[in-house]
């Protein structure tokens, strides 16, 4: 008796869930709260999501919500129809690509922070990597980037391999990675000898990662940021822009240890 | 062949994690089945637990445990100088332990049925005349084996579709590890449509040669049971 009782018990509490749930979403939206969705590059990770905090602080009624990827990933994404208001990429080549595909606003398109690229090892490694030359020890077996293909820091290393001639020697020891932050975390993790990142996400590992190099003979870093053309919040979106331009949001962005663009 | 290679390799790796799991499956089924033990609940629970967690979960998991500093991954390096990060066998290990509990579910499901059904059969092989391993080896195991076939099929099938722990084990390396789930969301990625639609249905055409001749092996092997 006591059994049937709790199982009637049971089944009304898992009908009633649902319920409840689709309850809350409706009156969620009835709020009228403006949601802005933001894709940016995933080395913006931390530094985007302090902004997004201090803007919706600063506008009330607006909700941010980030899309955090590879440039190229969120391209890509934003190319099959995602309604995506804002495009935040790592690198000019993916924002480019997406102004060919006529995807943005263009006047809308800004450069907002800048960034350099290092060599990093795993914080307890004895290995001695000056600079880029010292990757054809043999000592060192793996090597992380990002994917060039998608991930614009990766895009950085080929350059500054291809330049000094090592790109070809190199090729076994790649690892290549979906994001730049998951480079950050093989060699964190201490699964490859060195990896690629941008310095500001050194920053953000700076417990667990240690600088051998920075990485030099690639084009300058500047993050490009831009309106989606199909954005149904164009003014929300200018705001966000002009935001991060504006003296506050790259006070947020130095803190995270991105230059002026 | 940029095609060809991801194929072979998720064939490859498929086809050894079904063989691991189907040894590990059947056996830790057959000593749950067959013993009596303080904790064999919790025991087939955490067993059984690798078909409702995510992957990515079971990802960390194998991370945690095999990656270089990780448990089992440090004493492996250390001793044996193997690490399984980034490699084709950390595919396979990901894969296995992924379509692992298959077996346990359709190894349980078979013997219920054996159970309920067959101990007529048994019996009236016994009065015939027929040794216990007889009656075992004409009778339980072919009748068990179907079971235990199309739990096969369905640990190749979950180990071909593998993704998610495998991205985190052994990573995207084309021409290493990335096998044709992988290739695919590289592909999309990176916006080779052309490529993943390829891929696409190489994957869907072999998955439906796999279920045919699966189909096939299931049915002869039962006819043959029933004419029998």
């Amino acid at each position: 008796m006591k059994s049937s009782l709790l199982k009637r018990g049971l089944v009304i509490v898992m009908v009633s869930l649902p319920v409840f749930a689709l309850n809350s979403v409706t009156h969620k939206s009835a709020c009228a709260q403006q949601e802005l969705l933001v894709s940016a590059a995933a080395s913006l990770t931390n530094a985007f999501k302090d902004v997004g905090k201090q803007f919706e602080a600063a506008n009330p009624g607006v909700k941010v919500v980030f899309n955090f990827a590879s440039s190229g990933a969120l391209m890509q994404q934003i190319d099959k129809g995602a309604p995506v208001d804002v495009f935040a990429s790592a690198d000019q080549k993916t924002m480019d690509q997406a102004g060919e595909k006529r995807l943005l606003l263009v006047e809308t398109r800004k450069d907002f922070v800048s960034n350099g690229l290092v060599l990093v090892v795993p914080k307890g490694s004895k290995l001695v990597i000056k600079g880029v030359k010292d990757l054809l020890g043999a000592k060192i077996a793996r090597i992380a980037m990002g994917n060039p293909e998608t991930v614009p820091a990766g895009r950085y290393s080929q350059e500054v391999l291809t330049k000094a001639g090592l790109w070809e020697a190199l090729k076994p020891k790649y690892i290549l990675a979906e994001t730049v932050r998951q480079t950050l975390d093989y060699v964190a993790r201490g699964e490859v000898d060195a990896g690629f990142v941008f310095s500001t996400d050194a920053i953000v590992a700076k417990e667990r990662v240690r600088v051998a190099a920075k990485a030099e003979g690639h084009q300058p870093i500047r993050y490009p940021v831009a309106a989606i053309r199909g954005t149904k919040k164009l003014e929300i979106s200018q705001k966000f822009i002009d935001y991060l331009l504006g003296s506050e949001g790259q006070a947020i962005l130095a803190r995270h240890g991105f230059g002026k663009p | 062949m940029i095609v060809f290679q991801p194929l072979l390799l998720t064939l490859k790796v498929a086809s050894l994690a079904t063989l691991f799991s189907f040894l590990a499956g059947v056996a830790l089924a057959w000593f749950i089945a067959h013993f009596r033990f303080p904790g064999k609940e919790w025991m087939d629970a955490i067993l059984t637990l690798p078909l409702v967690l995510p992957p990515t979960v079971l990802g960390y998991y194998l991370i945690v445990l095999l990656g270089r500093r990780g448990w089992l991954g440090q004493f492996l390096l250390n001793n044996l100088g193997i690490s399984l990060m980034f490699t084709w066998q950390g595919a396979v290990i990901a894969s296995a332990v992924v379509s692992f509990p298959s077996f346990p579910l359709i190894f349980k499901s078979a013997r219920a049925s054996f159970e309920s059904v067959d101990q007529n059969l048994e019996k009236a092989a016994r009065t015939l005349g027929s040794s216990e391993l007889a009656v075992f080896l004409r009778v339980s195991l072919p009748l068990a084996w179907r079971g235990m076939l199309a739990g096969a099929m369905l640990a190749f099938a979950r180990a071909m579709g593998e993704f998610g722990a495998t991205l985190m084990i052994a990573g995207n390396l084309p021409g290493k590890t990335q096998t044709l789930s992988l290739a695919v969301y590289s592909a999309v990625q990176a916006g080779n449509d052309a490529l993943a639609t390829t891929l696409v249905l190489i994957t869907s055409i072999v998955c439906v040669l796999v279920l045919v001749s699966s189909g096939k092996v299931l049915k002869s092997s039962y006819t043959k049971e029933v004419d029998r």
